[in-house]
């Protein structure tokens, strides 16, 4: 750790913002993904409007878990091949929090416009509306969550090839909690009950993530650049 | 102390080790499950309720028990070899994925035959059997990431950490899948009689765990000696210890 330290990952955060925004078609290839698996499931179950509003809670986290998970596959790829990971490892900067900056940018990206796109998708499947905030906040939370597992997977499986299968093998085990706190809110709040405890769950979890994944993502990375 | 602990670390001396306490512990176990498997098959009195299905319960939970305490085991190991670097403590870890894997299967297995009679079904979502496949899930985990690596140091604590990482996360996963169940209450399904066991039961269960950890602790020292013959081909110790 350095004195400057958080200065440098700020610009780094920056830095993979502004990369993150000029490649928008990722984050909108993500959407388009989001959109077409779930179209899937009324073609799968049945057209009928109040078994999707039904399973709409456990579809739409679902869905978020998985297409997560597979895009947080490549997060740390680019900069490991290019070699600016070994570059980041020797800096004297603590490397977990490096590599936090470009978790927290993808999670911005990623997990922020699944926010903002939410409502209609969350209409297409028939949700209740008044499920809808509850639905956007806990997605807030549990793409955070989500972020930072995907970002352990990604650290332990960066070096390995076909790691994308891997990483939802070794991750999605850990994400159930993080599912089970986000469809028990929106499937709550979709019943009218106060869905609070769930969200706070979902927060106790997000600030332990945040607290933990450094260390875990800075042991993986100096793990992966070992090999 | 510290000597203790430093011959653990010596494959040498661990594979000189192991070799003796196999040749003890092994017929110790077998006498152990012998005793456990007979008594609580034969001898216990049937369940006033389940009859004689109950008695899969002897081979179940120990299955169970020790699968869990499996995790903590590899989890334990992968902590001594990211912080003191012992290489034997990574042999361990590797030796334990599959036998815990193993032990979940089976704890699963024999609990979806006892289902069958009792609750009518072989499988139903309930938070045991969630949680345990979530367990066996966390295990093939830790197995398909150490293959994933050409090189098995580098794998191993790739699964250090990814097993540390699970031992945070089991108590919360546990926690959530029994809200999760008690959210969604179904019908009335409980298990019977469990923390009111009766004596008679107990006692050959109690037998039958002992026997599944002596169980546990043979087939892992076995697989870490496969691993050490593997690894050591060529050096001398190993020659030495095998003729």
């Amino acid at each position: 750790m350095r004195p400057d330290s958080l200065g440098f990952c700020r610009q780094l955060f920056v830095r993979h913002l502004r990369c993150g925004v000029r490649r928008v078609e990722e984050v909108f290839n993500s959407l388009v993904f989001f959109l077409m698996v779930v179209t899937l499931f009324p073609l799968g179950i049945g057209p009928d409007s109040n078994t999707l509003r039904e399973l709409s809670p456990g579809i739409f986290w679902v869905v978020a878990l998985l297409s997560a998970l597979s895009v947080s596959g490549r997060l740390f790829s680019a900069d490991f091949e290019d070699g600016s990971l070994e570059q980041l490892a020797v800096s004297g900067h603590p490397l977990g929090l490096c590599a936090m900056a470009e978790v927290l940018a993808h999670w911005v990206l990623s997990g922020l416009t699944l926010v903002v796109a939410a409502p209609v998708f969350a209409l297409m499947l028939n949700m209740v509306p008044a499920a809808i905030p509850t639905l956007m906040l806990s997605l807030v939370l549990g793409t955070l969550c989500l972020s930072l597992l995907g970002g352990i997977g990604a650290a332990l499986t960066v070096g390995v090839r076909r790691g994308a299968l891997l990483l939802s093998l070794v991750m999605i085990p850990l994400t159930v909690p993080v599912l089970i706190f986000g469809t028990s809110a929106v499937g709550e709040a979709a019943i009218g009950y106060d869905p609070s405890r769930w969200i706070a769950l979902m927060g106790a979890f997000a600030a332990m993530g945040l607290l933990l994944a450094p260390l875990a993502i800075g042991a993986g990375l100096r793990i992966s650049l070992e090999q | 102390m510290w000597k203790i602990i430093h011959k653990f670390g010596s494959p040498p001396w661990f594979f000189r080790f192991a070799t003796k306490a196999v040749q003890w512990l092994l017929p110790l176990m077998l006498i152990a499950l012998a005793v456990g498997c007979v008594w609580g098959l034969l001898y216990a009195p049937p369940d006033f309720r389940q009859g004689n299905s109950y008695r899969i319960i002897f081979i179940h939970v120990p299955a169970a028990v020790v699968a869990l305490a499996g995790y903590y085991v590899m989890a334990f190991a992968g902590l001594v070899s990211l912080v003191w670097k012992i290489k034997m403590a990574d042999v361990a870890m590797r030796a334990v994925a599959p036998v815990g894997a193993a032990l979940t299967f089976v704890a699963l297995v024999t609990g979806a035959i006892w289902g069958k009679p009792t609750w009518g079904a072989w499988w139903v979502w309930d938070a045991r059997i969630t949680s345990m496949l979530i367990l066996l899930f966390l295990y093939v985990g830790v197995v398909a990431l150490f293959e994933a690596y050409e090189n098995p140091e580098v794998a191993a604590k790739a699964c250090a950490v990814l097993s540390l990482v699970g031992t945070v996360n089991i108590p919360i996963i546990y926690k959530s899948v029994d809200w999760w169940y008690s959210l969604h209450q179904p019908a009335s399904i409980k298990f019977t009689g469990e923390s009111a066991i009766d004596a008679s039961m107990l006692y050959p269960l109690l037998v039958n765990i002992g026997a599944f950890y002596l169980l546990f602790a043979v087939v892992v020292m076995m697989n870490m000696r496969a691993t050490l013959l593997e690894t050591h081909t060529n050096a001398a110790w190993l020659r030495e210890a095998v003729d």
